[in-house]
């Protein structure tokens, strides 16, 4: 009987709130369109982590366009007038102190950071009086990927596999009341589809002395 | 014919002009790059799903475009409101609906700086996102689990366990694409 609450109120919310969709692909109605189709400033995924070569360094990872077949990727590109942008708040008030930002313009990747924002919030201008890094974007299909370096960063960007996994299917169905639970195995709906990421690894010593950083991703355009 | 030699020789010229000024912007890389203007947001994220789950379809845009600052005043009114409607009493971190949403509402991803770092690996809880970590059953288990993490096990977790392809050990670490 709590379960029957549980799945109905649940049903009740997907269908108030709008289908639910996944890490957050498809999730900024603004650029994603009324097709739903993911386009350049649509964040699928943030991570950052402790680099797994190298403890002094940590890896920021920003993937946008989710859900593209082989097909789609080939053609994929990062449109130049989106900013790509890691805000870093070193002081616990959650408020950027520091930006990482990221241009792709005529097949290149230029990395601006980690700097002080010229102001935080919202808006953004390019911070070019830090470090800048640059390398070419990997394009579909290349053997290897091209990486950037300056500094002790290192920078890519280019289409990869989507990192995220996740039974997402079952879980409309479950929101849509037709299933009970999840299955077992479960089956990854991001299964042979791809993303174009951007990757930025940097030193720790340029993230401030905090033992914990707050990190969120923004794209911005123009 | 002469006409012809002239016309040739100017577009001799006219091509080494092109080229010595293409060489100049090659040697000035700054002017590749329009750095100009003042961008505006357009998405944001930081811990997976939150926004999905607990922002409702009418109020996306609002959040993507609202500073972590700001989050909670405006958006932790829902996520308790969707807390209850999940039957959610407490969780496995032993946190009440009320310190569950507080969490949830500023939209940041809690990451340190010194050692292990993933969103939950049985031990260390949100000390970041690392790309092989199931955020999906650590969210379904906080939300669903209940205090001992085993209420509805049908939804805490979608045994789904890893990724479709290898991850690298060496950078830029994400698998080559499909």
């Amino acid at each position: 009987m709590k379960k029957k609450i549980v799945f109905s109120s649940i049903t009740a919310i997907a269908v108030a709130g709008g289908i639910i969709f996944a890490a957050d692909h498809i999730d900024a109605p603004a650029v994603t369109g009324a097709n739903s189709t993911s386009t350049g400033a649509d964040i699928t995924d943030i991570y950052a982590f402790q680099s797994p070569a190298d403890n002094t360094k940590m890896v920021f990872v920003m993937n946008v366009q989710g859900l593209m077949s082989p097909a789609v990727t080939s053609a994929a590109s990062f449109p130049p007038n989106v900013l790509y942008e890691f805000n870093i708040d070193n002081t616990g008030d959650n408020v950027e102190d520091l930006v990482i930002q990221a241009l792709v313009q005529n097949g290149k990747i230029r990395v601006y950071g980690p700097v002080a924002p010229a102001a935080t919030g919202t808006s953004s201008t390019v911070r070019t009086n830090g470090t800048v890094t640059e390398t070419s974007v990997t394009t579909y299909g290349a053997a290897n990927p091209s990486v950037g370096t300056n500094n002790g960063i290192k920078i890519f960007a280019g289409p990869r596999d989507d990192p995220f996994f996740f039974d997402l299917a079952r879980f409309k169905e479950i929101i849509g009341g037709t299933q009970m639970g999840f299955r077992n195995p479960g089956m990854d709906t991001f299964a042979g589809t791809n993303v174009l990421s951007i990757v930025i690894e940097v030193p720790k010593s340029l993230l401030g002395s905090a033992s914990t950083i707050n990190v969120w991703g923004e794209t911005k355009s123009k | 014919m002469k006409n012809i030699t002239n016309y040739a020789a100017s577009f001799v010229i006219i091509s080494l002009l092109f080229i010595v000024s293409s060489c100049d912007k090659d040697n000035d890389q700054k002017d590749m790059f329009d750095t100009s203007g003042t961008y505006t947001i357009k998405d944001q994220m930081a811990r997976p799903a939150i926004a999905t789950v607990f922002v409702g379809a009418s109020r996306k845009d609002e959040f993507n475009g609202t500073t972590p600052t700001a989050m909670s005043a405006a958006f932790k009114t829902d996520i308790v409101n969707k807390l209850t409607a999940f039957g959610y009493t407490t969780n496995a971190l032993g946190q009440t609906k009320d310190q569950f949403a507080s969490l949830l509402a500023t939209d940041v991803l809690n990451v340190k700086t010194n050692g292990t770092t993933t969103f939950f690996d049985g031990t260390n809880v949100l000390t970041g996102r690392k790309l092989d970590d199931d955020v999906i059953d650590t969210e379904l288990l906080l939300i669903f689990g209940g205090a001992a993490g085993t209420s509805n096990p049908g939804l805490t977790k979608d045994n789904v366990n890893g990724n479709d392809k290898v991850f690298l050990t060496a950078f830029p670490y994400l698998a080559s694409p499909w």
